[in-house]
């Protein structure tokens, strides 16, 4: 495994959906190529910073405008129209409901999946333009972190073999 | 014989092999590393993981909705 470190294959992910759905394809794409001896960078911006505040419980789903979540229910399958996405309350309904089927089918909750990207030695970088632009301080991300821009994000993707935007 | 076992029932992906990776690391080169697991999907992923890796699948089998994975370290 060690004498295969020199030329090992590297991947970059861009990642820029705060959402708690569009939070497991960059996390489980990173983790598992890690675990496959994959160099792996992760640059997050805009709303992908979500992803990098200490507490995470503040991610939800949204069900407004989006006709492919159908959610299993009672043997079926429920979607739900824009009209009643809209409501109050009805992001964090579906957000509970998301959270207990995660969690009934075994699928990684997402802070355990960044814990095992930070094992795994997954680079992370923040965008110090989004932190600028959302007046986000540095003390609310984890530790660890590099800070960059589009240039730290180039030099990375450059030499990686394959380059992904989330 | 294995050498180290991994209960990864009724996770899924990418768990299975996350989970793997990180007991593989702790152990020696040659070393065996016996993983059951009930996600169908790990058929196909644990034999990618060892394709990539280099770790060896020396041995598998089913047994009901349970996959078991023989893994030697490389």
């Amino acid at each position: 495994m060690l004498d295969q470190m020199d030329n090992a294959k590297s991947m970059s992910i861009i990642v820029t959906k705060g959402t708690l759905d569009w939070a497991y394809p960059p996390f489980i794409l990173a983790t598992t190529a890690a675990a496959m001896d994959v160099e792996v960078t992760m640059f997050f911006t805009f709303y992908g910073l979500q992803l990098l505040k200490k507490d995470l419980d503040h991610l939800k789903i949204s069900t407004l405008g989006n006709p492919g979540m159908e959610m299993p229910m009672m043997g079926g399958h429920m979607s739900m129209p824009n009209m009643v996405s809209m409501l109050p309350g009805v992001d964090r309904a579906a957000t509970t409901m998301m959270k207990n089927l995660i969690k009934k089918k075994g699928v990684a909750s997402i802070p355990d999946l960044r814990e095992a990207a930070v094992d795994l030695e997954v680079n992370m970088i923040a965008c110090q333009m989004t932190l600028d632009l959302f007046e986000l301080s540095q003390d609310d991300l984890i530790d660890g972190l590099e800070i960059g821009g589009a240039a730290t994000y180039m030099e990375n993707a450059l030499k990686s073999d394959i380059n992904l935007y989330i | 014989m294995a050498n180290q076992e991994l209960n990864a029932e009724g996770l899924n992906c990418p768990l299975p092999i996350i989970k793997a990776k990180k007991a593989l690391k702790g152990m020696d080169v040659g070393d065996v590393l016996s993983i059951r697991a009930t996600d169908p999907g790990s058929v196909a992923d644990f034999a990618a993981f060892c394709n990539q890796t280099g770790n060896e699948l020396v041995a598998q089998s089913q047994d009901g909705d349970v996959f078991t994975y023989e893994i030697k370290r490389a």
